[in-house]
């Protein structure tokens, strides 16, 4: 079993590892059954404390086609609306014997006190400000795949992002998004710069080797990748920005913008986007923008983590009666007919 | 009348002079005799005098006892983290002989009739419980409490602790107001429109978890208001928990200035740092929260030079239920009776004698305790702790006497431990057991 708490963590090497079986987990989608065994008789609990439909869809999407059994809840049909603490909860489904949560919470930190109270591995799906590592393994898997295409099979070491420049631009100092992205992109190599009002950059910037500019229009000129984040409405009321024109004005991904980035850069978004506001229909649309491939990557990057996380200790997860006991990703099909030649990933 | 001997122990100031040590001869180990609840004889070798107790000090020091000035006692209202009861027994265990009740308990203690139900409970505690009171009524920030009904029953100490008083007019209000009762405002310094909706300090730590943190400036602007009230007015001011390197020198400049200011400091401010909270756990949070190693350094040369005049625990029992919720939702607070001396005596470089000083001689002069951190001489009230100053031993995860067991020094080895107890002539703590 083994943690998904936050992208740091990873370090380079493990960002590349599961952006390897991510491909391999893209493969699996594109079969004619998109569906492997791998974690067949394991059971996946999605704790959406907070609700998130497009995150929890996209995880038990993921635990499907790798065959385990899902359950799950949302925060507004959960005890937790009756006042039952998270640890109340963690014991009652262990009590369940399940394999791994997917926890998603408006406060930062939660999976971490959760990974303290369960044997069973937990996920990160997103904790307040804090991290939302799937996220950011799926937007780097876009961003790599999309600079250097997917790598053969046993080819060396995975590409990465060396040298890559980011331009990192809306509500940094909020976004969980942001935190995990930052990590995995100067994990790989990249030169990260954040464009935001003061207001929206995290108080502490040198806590992240990145720098920071206010001059978004320079810093486009030369970004290999522009990643536009959200802004809120909520944030003139907290007086971080005085208008939202006068925010789309100073650092938003403009249509004039766009005329500011290379022939070759890539536009990236996590949604939900606020078309018009953050980012221009235009710049949404562009053929430069990634944002469909970010989404279609989602499922598969969040079966690489999942299978990640449950393949630590094969020995310990063999069915008895079944030969081996190692994780397969082959189709149901491929299974029977080639139970004992299956490969399996490293 | 029942006579206890304590046998063979050191005076805690033995290294000075006899008028230091108020008129006690003995430099090497002594007897102290308590009777009635006062301190009948101290010398070399007594003799058995008849004592009904003797109890062994050799080897260990003889020292007034301890005196925290800001102690959360939960009670009333949150009986089911600490009680009277429970608190001054940890105290006890601690070395405390007298301990200063907070005022944010449900309800507050901002009149005459919360102050007697608090000092009543603790007529049965294992120490003295005196009890501070509210600024303003309910805490809330907005009218002042009844403060000379309040001092007509012995409060010396006023605060809204939990909060700072942030109106400026009506904090300028209660020191003139209170001038004239011959009492101390304390102040929790934190500037809410600052701090609102923040659950640690604001830096790279608190960046890199995703946690809002408060800027140290939200402890410094109240500091500086309050010194420039304190200029105003002239009533003395103390204040509590400081936490920052800036707050330090604020105090330090405004008593070399001649204002009547005090200042204490908590363990775990001298001790921990906001990297602890890198794990969410919110055993760690407190306000006002864990700072840099910076900050560290200068709470200690703080109270290393006496800009900072005392250790107060700031003991806030919590139950494990509450510190199990979120950071952000989880309450500030974390023990501290049982293991400030030792922490002090561990992680501060000062002598025992100036320790002792920073949690006993200085916070009974804050808070008017006549009959606390007296000489250990005789006629003097035997309020005494008998330290082990060499005794290491490793901090567990229990909470000890606490109801709770917000413990955030799990693991840590200290140096220095409490033998015995001494409270109003009574034994409260024999061989580190509370008695009773």
């Amino acid at each position: 079993m083994a943690d998904l708490l936050d992208v740091a963590a990873l370090g380079r090497s493990g960002v590349e590892e599961l952006h390897r079986l991510t491909d391999r987990m893209v493969e699996v989608c594109h079969r004619p059954i998109p569906k492997s065994p791998a974690l067949r008789g394991r059971t996946v609990v999605s704790c959406f404390f907070e609700d998130s439909t497009r995150t929890r869809l996209s995880f038990e999407a993921a635990a499907r086609r790798l065959s385990a059994d899902v359950m799950g809840f949302s925060a507004g049909a959960s005890s937790m609306s009756k006042g039952e603490s998270v640890r109340d909860t963690v014991q009652t489904i262990d009590a369940m014997r399940v394999d791994a949560y997917v926890v998603r919470h408006r406060s930062a930190g939660v999976p971490h006190q959760i990974s303290a109270w369960t044997d069973a591995a937990v996920i990160n799906a997103g904790d307040g400000q804090h991290g939302h590592p799937t996220q950011a393994l799926l937007d780097t898997y876009t961003l790599t795949r999309h600079l250097h295409g997917t790598p053969a099979t046993g080819a060396g070491p995975a590409p990465g992002l060396d040298g890559v420049r980011v331009v990192m631009v809306g509500d940094i100092r909020h976004s969980r998004v942001a935190r995990s992205n930052i990590d995995a992109m100067v994990a790989l190599g990249a030169d990260v710069t954040l464009a935001a009002p003061a207001t929206l950059l995290p108080p502490t910037i040198e806590a992240f080797p990145v720098s920071a500019t206010d001059d978004l229009d320079a810093a486009l000129a030369t970004a290999d990748v522009c990643y536009v984040l959200r802004i809120q409405r909520e944030r003139m009321a907290e007086a971080l920005v005085p208008t939202m024109r006068e925010y789309t004005a100073t650092f938003g991904l403009t249509a004039r913008r766009l005329g500011l980035l290379g022939e070759r850069a890539a536009i990236m978004h996590p949604g939900p986007m606020v078309r018009g506001l953050e980012i221009a229909p235009q710049a949404a649309d562009d053929p430069r923008s990634l944002i469909t491939a970010q989404v279609a990557n989602g499922v598969p990057t969040r079966m690489a983590v999942l299978f990640w996380a449950l393949m630590e200790a094969p020995d310990a997860v063999a069915a008895p009666g079944e030969s081996g006991g190692e994780f397969r990703i082959e189709t149901e099909t491929e299974t029977e007919n080639t139970d004992d030649t299956e490969e399996t990933p490293t | 009348m029942s006579i206890l001997a304590l046998r063979g122990g050191r005076l805690w100031n033995a290294d000075e002079g006899p008028a230091e040590r108020g008129g006690t001869p003995a430099d090497g180990p002594v007897d102290v005799l308590v009777a009635d609840g006062v301190i009948a004889a101290v010398g070399p070798e007594l003799g058995d005098h008849d004592a009904d107790v003797t109890v062994d000090c050799s080897g260990a020091v003889v020292a007034p006892g301890l005196v925290d000035l800001h102690t959360h006692l939960r009670q009333p209202g949150r009986e089911e983290a600490e009680t009277i009861e429970s608190g001054s027994r940890a105290a006890a265990l601690g070395g405390y002989t007298a301990v200063l009740a907070m005022p944010n308990t449900t309800p507050a203690i901002d009149s005459a009739e919360v102050v007697r139900e608090v000092l009543e409970l603790g007529r049965s505690a294992l120490c003295a419980v005196h009890t501070s009171g509210a600024i303003t009524a309910g805490r809330a920030g907005e009218t002042l409490a009844p403060l000379a009904e309040m001092a007509a029953l012995g409060v010396t100490l006023f605060t809204d602790d939990g909060d700072g008083v942030q109106d400026d007019a009506l904090m300028r209000r209660a020191l003139e107001y209170a001038g004239g009762l011959g009492v101390v405002l304390a102040q929790h310094c934190e500037v809410k429109s600052l701090s609102r909706g923040t659950c640690m300090h604001e830096g790279d730590v608190s960046t890199r978890l995703g946690l809002p943190g408060q800027p140290a400036e939200a402890e410094e602007l109240m500091v500086m208001r309050d010194i420039a009230l304190c200029r105003l007015t002239r009533t003395p001011v103390h204040f509590l928990h400081l936490s920052t390197a800036r707050s330090v020198q604020l105090v330090r400049e405004a008593k070399a200035e001649g204002l009547p200011v005090t200042a204490e400091a908590a363990p775990h401010h001298f001790t921990l740092t906001h990297e602890a909270c890198a794990g969410y756990d919110p055993t760690f949070k407190v306000h006002p929260p864990l700072r840099t190693a910076a900050d560290v350094v200068a709470v200690k040369a703080g109270l290393g030079e006496g800009t900072i005049d005392a250790i107060a625990t700031d003991h806030a029992p919590h139950t494990p239920d509450s510190k199990e919720l979120p950071f952000d939702q989880a309450p500030p607070g974390m023990l501290g009776l049982e293991y400030a001396l030792a922490l002090a005596l561990t992680e501060l470089d000062l002598s025992l004698p100036r320790i002792v000083e920073l949690l006993s001689i200085r916070p009974a002069a804050i808070a008017r305790m006549a009959d606390q951190g007296r000489p250990v001489a005789v006629g003097e009230p035997a309020n005494l702790c008998v330290i082990d100053p060499a005794a290491m031993w490793t901090i567990d995860d229990t909470g000890g006497a606490s109801r709770s067991r917000n413990v955030p020094y799990v693991g840590r080895k200290v140096r220095g431990r409490v033998r015995h107890t001494v409270c109003a002539g009574e034994l409260t703590v024999l061989g580190g057991e509370a008695q009773g």
